[in-house]
């Protein structure tokens, strides 16, 4: 299979356009499992994870925001300043996989693959993360709860592909919850991102792999704003918490697999809930 | 860690930390494993598997295969000139099915072919048409008990029926205490996948294949027979082995590449994928033990009831043996006069299983274990209090009838474990790495809840039931230089390393050169069944102590001495009647001395039909401590500590010990939490490791061991197998643990998370 080195954004735009049957290669880490394991033949493989450009972040103090490009590896979201603007992304990058992985293992691979499991994108959806897609002929800014469509599906068209990713920096407590089978080096059999935002007085809660797509516990979210007055600091009673946790399980579909049962899910995804909002308040 | 050893001999013999001959380069990447083998010229072969678990074939159809540049060759079950079937105990498993046949698990061989490059044999298996009839599968062993199931086999869907029936059948114990275990299927896991390569003979009329497996001899015994060559015209070579717990003792792909080679006359090369070796071997054998001990009041077990049912999957591989095993072990390290037991191993079309670490003896100690901690909980003791009253003694008459002439430290193993400190309490602030659920962050350390189980085990070291085993060694003085050869397989566990400290000790040499491991000397028999020190070492050691003796000969009678004064000391040939010494490296460019050596252990018998007979060599014994961490919400698990102190007669090589010990204690701790070949309708669901977990570094708990050396006088070296104890009593151990944090009875390993909380 030939493989095109794009040497700018602008040419793999162009390339992306042009090559029929194209892949976006990334860190590669789900990508040369397809090859590898399921037999996947791309037609044409463009690396882009030497685009400088796709490997940098940036802080925009005025604007409150982060954008972080697609090429971007979990070891750089894990520490530093990054992780201090967003802790809930950096717990999740910490939950990635081992150090090989968080080494090549990307945000935009992430949201290529598009996995219910995938570790990145709870986050993404609780902070209602803004997708940046590029093509050739356009660009268009896509919201989280927009791009993710189904298991292992997205709203990419033809052409298109990842640049960068913007969240805000909130104002509150926010983190992520990953339950799986052992201690390190698993996949999600249920998790859960949760963001206090203080100044607007608002929990989100999004949740993964409960559901063909990440779940925002919207009911859940709106319920929980009613009990409590969520400005500034909060508290929060052990029933509101377990309440909270149950509704928020209420509103997931998972399923059972040889990974675990539809039940376990639906109650981990409600004590993950209860904890991250116990923890949020304390 | 090892808290206690004495180590005061000379660096490179035994007893001292020798280092490995094979350590640096398989550290540092150089060890040629047997997947990295290449030879000029060579193909490569793959193999076309059954996707049905059970299924008429009906028609084989490689035309469009044959169309494919690059495809050299393709052989069928019609291609195999020999013995179209093969085995260990039975020989019923097919090279390849054959069409009019039926195929009986999901993943068996129905032909391979050679080509040019592996892309090549993708799709010559991509493009073979194979047309089955699909049947219902067999999958609930319980049914071939009851008759319910048909036959899927000529030979019938028992493998093996064995009572035991020892002393008083009626007795009732005042107390009584029952369950109904289960045990998953575990795999062995290996790093080093399944790989050979077949070089044929210029004529074809013999082959020399370089494998990965733990029986030269046994090997080439089968394939000779499929081959039907004769066994001196098939040469087998060691090929860098990557691990084996078992899973190398079956045939996989050594026929198959054999036959593509003597086909193309070219070397054919197979090497398997972490999937197909899911397929390829056999795996541990999942059972459900129903167990019922009857105590007094203060607790002395009575009697026990059990009956053992385990799936063999579709063909017998070593089913008979391991089940044996169960049985014979199921009263575990305890003193009990009287037993009722029933085993069957049975045929279904799940996939095949045969030997794994602890051979039968780890679903028996899985049952008694828990048990154990039953009886304790029904009297009041302590589950330490408990296992002590009851501890087997060298001298006790075990429920086969045998009398155990083994140095028996089982009181001894308890008591040392039990002087282990245990950890101290998680934290408040303890660092994520340490709270179960890990970096998931899942849970505060005010979420968890700690708890203790203990787990103590009898295993049998060496082949049973009348089976002539030995091994072979061959030592030669040569060119000034010792060299020691032998056809034990090397599949990690050091073997290499200790047979050079046992020459090094014998003869008082520091240089030992290993001849190639291969089958141009004779057999040393399987590498499994905890034997290897025993019986390998038993036959080098031999066969080094007659080297010496000669070299002895012949210097005292060279230099006028008197030879009963002569021993070998140190590095130096002493004569206690002058207090004269010879460096032995002076003397012995002088001679060629060359001995072989056959090694045997006391024989042993068959059990009669109920179950009585010296079925069995020598034991060895050990316990364990586990403390472990749960969050009983989530019903995540860390275990944070397992204490042991394990009876090992002697320690030949500390470090080599504590890598058996902490690395058979993950295995164990695999099977208690997590791994599991998970089967349903005969199909495997997780034949990947992103989804066959196992422990990772931050699953592994502190070990504390404790060796406790009381020398075997029956072994050559005063030394036990110290491979399968370490992982027979763990998986209880840290079961009873998670049992004492949750109060659930959790009667199957793995213990799930839902299994837990839900
Ligand atoms: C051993 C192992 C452990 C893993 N553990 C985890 C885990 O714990 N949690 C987890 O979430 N994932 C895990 N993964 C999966 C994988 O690491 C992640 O999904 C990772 O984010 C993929 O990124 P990548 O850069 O390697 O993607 P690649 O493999 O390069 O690409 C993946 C897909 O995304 C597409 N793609 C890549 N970049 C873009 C872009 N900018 N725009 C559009 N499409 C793009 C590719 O075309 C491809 O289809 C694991 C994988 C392995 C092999």
């Amino acid at each position: 299979m030939p493989v095109l080195r794009p040497r700018s954004v602008d040419h793999l735009l162009e390339l992306l356009a042009d090559t029929p049957d194209v892949s976006v290669l990334a860190g590669g880490t789900d990508m040369m499992v397809e090859i590898n394991l399921h037999g996947r033949r791309p037609g044409t493989v463009l690396p882009i994870g030497s685009l400088e450009e796709l490997r940098e972040w940036e802080h925009q103090r005025r604007a409150g925001t982060v954008t972080i490009g697609a090429a971007v590896p979990y070891a750089d979201m894990e520490t530093g300043e990054l992780a201090e603007l967003v802790p809930a992304l950096a717990q999740a990058a910490r939950t990635v996989g081992s150090p090989q992985i968080r080494a090549a293992g990307t945000i935009g691979g992430n949201l290529g693959t598009c996995s219910p499991a995938g570790d990145i994108l709870p986050v993404l959806s609780a902070l209602d993360a803004v997708i940046h897609v590029l093509h050739r002929d356009h660009s268009r800014d896509v919201h989280f709860s927009d791009f993710m469509t189904g298991v292992k599906r997205n709203s990419l068209r033809p052409g298109e592909f990842v640049h960068s990713v913007t969240v805000p920096v909130t104002r509150g407590w926010q983190g992520y919850a990953k339950v799986g089978t052992r201690n390190a080096m698993v996949i999600s059999t249920a998790s859960a991102c949760l963001v206090h935002d203080a100044v607007e007085g608002h929990v989100a809660l999004a949740l993964g792999a409960v559901a063909p797509t990440i779940v925002r516990a919207s009911r859940a979210e709106a319920w929980l704003s009613k009990q409590i007055d969520l400005r500034g600091s909060f508290s929060v009673s052990v029933e509101t918490a377990q309440e909270f946790g149950r509704r928020a399980a209420s509103e997931t579909s998972p399923i059972s697999d040889h990974r675990s049962t539809a039940d376990y899910r639906r109650h981990a995804v409600s004590v993950l809930a209860r904890r991250l909002l116990e923890r949020s308040a304390a | 860690m090892i808290l206690a050893t004495g180590l005061d001999t000379r660096y490179g013999a035994l007893g001292s930390n020798a280092s490995r001959p094979d350590g640096a380069a398989k550290v540092q990447g150089g060890f040629a494993f047997s997947s990295d083998m290449w030879a000029e010229n060579m193909l490569w072969g793959a193999t076309l598997r059954s996707p049905h678990p059970h299924a008429r074939l009906v028609d084989i159809d490689v035309s469009d295969a044959w169309k494919i540049t690059g495809v050299e060759c393709i052989v069928t079950a019609d291609d195999v000139p020999g013995e179209p079937n093969y085995g260990l105990i039975m020989q019923d498993q097919p090279v390849f099915a054959r069409v009019g046949d039926v195929v009986r698990y999901l993943g068996e061989p129905i032909l391979a072919v050679a080509a040019d490059h592996p892309e090549t044999c993708r799709r010559a298996l991509a493009a073979v048409k194979v047309t089955y009839e699909i049947l219902e599968p067999v999958t609930d062993a319980e049914r071939c008990i009851d008759g319910s199931a048909p036959p899927i086999h000529p030979l019938g869907n028992v493998f093996r029926h064995q009572r035991i029936l020892t002393g008083d059948q009626t007795i009732v114990g005042e107390i009584q205490v029952e369950g109904t275990y289960e045990i998953g299927m575990q795999d062995q896991a290996f790093l080093g996948l399944e790989a050979a390569l077949a070089v044929p003979d210029s004529g074809g009329d013999g082959v020399e294949l370089y494998i990965a497996t733990q029986w030269l001899h046994e090997d080439r015994k089968q394939i000779a027979a499929c081959l039907a060559m004769p066994e001196d015209k098939v040469r087998l070579v060691l090929g860098g082995v990557g691990g084996a717990f078992g899973a190398r003792e079956d045939i996989s792909l050594q026929v198959h590449t054999c036959l593509l080679a003597l086909r193309t006359g070219r070397p054919v090369r197979i090497a398997y994928s972490r999937e197909e070796s899911f397929y390829g071997h056999v795996h541990r054998h999942p059972a459900t033990i129903w167990m019922r001990h009857h105590a007094d009041a203060s607790g002395r077990i009575l009697r026990i009831e059990s009956r053992m049912v385990f799936d063999g999957g579709a063909y017998c591989s070593t089913s008979p043996a391991v089940l044996i095993n169960a049985i014979t072990h199921a009263q575990g390290p305890y003193k009990c006069d009287n037993a009722t037991v029933d085993g069957w191993a049975l045929r279904t079309n799940n996939p095949p299983c045969g030997a794994m670490r602890g051979f039968g003896v780890v679903q028996a100690c899985f049952a008694h274990e828990s048990q154990m901690d039953k009886l304790a909980a029904a009297t009041g003791l302590s589950p330490v209090e408990i296992r002590l009253r009851n501890a087997m003694e060298t001298g006790d008459r075990l429920i086969t009838g045998q009398i155990m002439d083994s140095v028996a430290p089982v009181a001894r193993c308890i008591t040392e474990t039990d002087r282990i400190p245990l950890p101290a309490p998680l934290p408040e602030n303890a660092h994520e790495l340490l709270i179960p659920g890990g970096t998931g962050l899942t849970a505060l350390p005010s979420n968890i809840r700690r708890g203790i189980g203990w787990g103590v085990s009898i295993k049998n070291l060496m082949y049973s039931e009348g089976f002539d085993d030995f091994s072979t060694a061959r030592c030669r003085i040569a060119d000034g230089a010792v060299h020691v050869k032998f056809a034990t397989a090397e599949v990690g566990q050091g073997f290499v390393m200790l047979a050079q400290q046992i020459a090094r000790t014998v003869l008082g040499v520091d240089d030992v050169f290993l001849d190639p491991i291969d089958t141009q000397v004779g057999s040393a028999g399987s590498t499994s069944a905890s034997r290897q020190t025993w019986m390998s070492g038993g036959a080098v050691d031999a066969a080094c102590r007659a080297v010496r003796d000669e070299l002895l000969d012949r210097v005292a009678a060279d230099r006028g001495l008197v030879r009963a004064e002569l021993r070998v000391e140190g590095t130096n040939i002493v004569d206690s009647l002058t207090g004269t010494t010879i460096a032995v490296g002076e003397v012995i460019g002088e001679y060629d001395i060359d001995h072989t050596v056959e090694y045997r252990h006391p024989a042993t018998e068959d059990l009669d039909e109920d179950g009585h007979g010296n079925c069995h060599v020598a034991f060895a014994f050990v316990a364990h401590r586990a403390v472990v961490d749960v969050d009983p919400d989530l019903g995540l698990v860390k275990v944070v500590q397992i204490a042991t102190a394990q009876d090992v007669g002697r320690v030949l090589n500390p470090l080599s010990v504590q890598g058996q010990v902490e690395g058979g204690i993950a295995q164990g701790l695999g099977l208690a939490v997590m791994e599991e070949i998970i089967v349903t309708d005969g199909k495997v669901r997780n034949p990947s490791f992103t989804d066959y977990l196992l422990p990772t570094f931050l699953d592994a708990p502190t070990v504390d061991m404790i060796l406790i050396e009381e020398h075997e006088p029956k072994s050559p070296l005063g030394a036990k197998g110290v491979g399968e104890p370490p992982c027979v009593s763990v998986t209880p151990a840290i079961a009873n643990a998670i049992r004492d944090a949750v109060g659930r009875e959790l009667p199957r390993v793995p213990i799930r998370p839902y299994d837990i909380c839900i």
